[in-house]
């Protein structure tokens, strides 16, 4: 399966300069594609979550537009084909 | 010769450097920008100088960073520097303190973290292992986090033994003499304000510990109320806050090549976090705390500020400088050991930590 990550400008040096990765996880959930996606680039995933493996609090992900706080958490499903997008919270100082 | 003073603040780094013998100051950044530095050491013991800080990123979370080149280009460490086992359950909050070990260890850097934990690196600061045995101590789930967050902040290891001591907010002072497999409370004589008991065994808010130039046992200590000393490695402490206008703080700072010599800055109270009267003023003793004289050339009046405990620092001068940050962006040095002070930056953010070098 292939999920497109959008990633905000500001992570996109983390990822070669792209805002658009194309991910080939091995499972159906967020955990899966953040697997995968820490597998190549593993700098940029520390961004997303921490090592315990949580989406970090001022990180939002969205798949196919839903905030997965308020889906699944990590265990949220991630469809063949799926837009996945990363942005950061309002927050800060 | 090169003097340089790494300023870490709320929102960036910047590195002041002098050519003229710390008359003179040039700043140079930001370095970092946007991104928080509360840890920041300059590591002398490599080929070329290594800067370790101490970040977060904010919103994309704390790691460390170094550079090699004097914050010409940074790099990090692909899966962080600092990650907890995952047998641990909790993730890294910040990182509070980085800290070269002697010349004889010359891979060896420390690293002090939130949540209350003590990491080192073999490595030069590249990867850290958690120490086991701090972080397995039974007395760690009752360290609670004081209002910055429960952190081993301070990290002292003695370059003449295998002594390691640490002092966290809250929990007081921890002494390893094995390098870091067992440790002990040392906290006896040192007050708390803010639990029934006046002198518990642990749990203090030691602010921070400074050791003195003379003898590895004579520390000195900022708590959250009270100035103290030891003389015996902290298995005893003692007031030193007679002739301080308050006992309140957050540095405390030991000169490197002057037996006796420290310095504090004296704040209202934990409630009241400015100086007495809003005259900025830092405060040397010269016989190890009997007393005290207040410093004020060339600092100002009604500043309503504060320094937090890592923006105070000395370097190897002779005679030693020494250098203040203030949460109002503000860094004043000295080259006479306080007698006198010049503004050397101002308007940054707020300055979080401070650290001087002498590059060769």
């Amino acid at each position: 399966m292939s999920v497109q990550v959008v990633l905000p400008g500001v992570l996109a040096d983390l990822a070669g300069g792209s805002k658009h990765l194309d991910v080939q996880p091995e499972g159906g959930t967020l955990a899966d594609l953040l697997d995968a996606l820490a597998a190549e680039h593993p700098r940029l995933t520390r961004r997303i979550r921490d090592e315990t493996g949580t989406v970090r609090r001022f990180v939002n992900v969205y798949v196919d537009g839903e905030d997965v706080r308020y889906q699944d958490g990590l265990a949220t499903t991630v469809r063949d084909g799926a837009e996945v997008q990363v942005l950061p919270s309002v927050a800060g100082g | 010769m090169t003097d340089l003073l790494a300023i870490g603040t709320r929102k960036g780094l910047w590195l002041a450097r002098s050519e003229d013998d710390r008359r003179t100051w040039a700043l140079d950044g930001p370095h970092l920008l946007a991104q928080e530095v509360a840890a920041v050491s300059i590591d002398l013991r490599r080929p070329a100088p290594r800067v370790l800080a101490g970040i977060q990123y904010g919103h994309w979370g704390p790691t460390v960073m170094w550079s090699d080149d004097l914050g010409d280009t940074w790099q990090e460490t692909d899966h962080g520097a600092i990650r907890f086992p995952e047998d641990a359950g909790v993730a890294l909050a910040r990182v509070w303190q980085l800290r070269p070990d002697s010349a004889d260890r010359p891979d060896v850097v420390w690293a002090g973290c939130e949540p209350h934990s003590l990491w080192r690196s073999t490595d030069g600061g590249l990867t850290f292992d958690l120490v086991r045995g701090l972080w397995d101590h039974p007395h760690r789930p009752t360290w609670e986090p004081g209002a910055g967050g429960g952190a081993v902040h301070t990290v002292l290891p003695d370059p003449s033994s295998n002594r390691v001591t640490v002092a966290m907010s809250t929990g007081g002072v921890y002494v390893s003499e094995d390098g870091g497999e067992k440790w002990e409370p040392r906290n006896r004589g040192i007050s708390v304000v803010f639990g029934p008991d006046p002198l518990p065994e642990y749990g203090q808010c030691v602010h921070k510990v400074a050791v003195d130039a003379s003898d590895p046992d004579r520390m000195y200590a900022q708590n959250h109320f009270g100035v103290f000393r030891t003389d015996d490695a902290g298995s005893s402490w003692s007031s030193i806050a007679e002739g301080l206008p308050a006992d309140f703080g957050f540095p405390i700072v030991a000169a490197p090549r002057t037996p006796g010599t420290a310095w504090v800055v004296p704040l209202v109270a934990d409630m009241q976090r400015v100086p007495p009267g809003g005259r900025f003023r830092v405060h040397r003793t010269r016989d190890a705390g009997a007393t005290w004289t207040e410093l004020g050339e060339g600092l100002p009046d009604a500043a309503w500020t504060a320094v937090m405990r890592d923006a105070f620092c000395a370097d190897e001068g002779d005679p030693t400088g020494i250098y203040v940050g203030t949460r109002d962006g503000c860094v004043y040095a000295s080259a006479d050991e306080g007698d006198t002070f010049s503004l050397i930056a101002e308007h940054l953010p707020d300055v979080l930590t401070v650290r001087a070098a002498q590059l060769p």
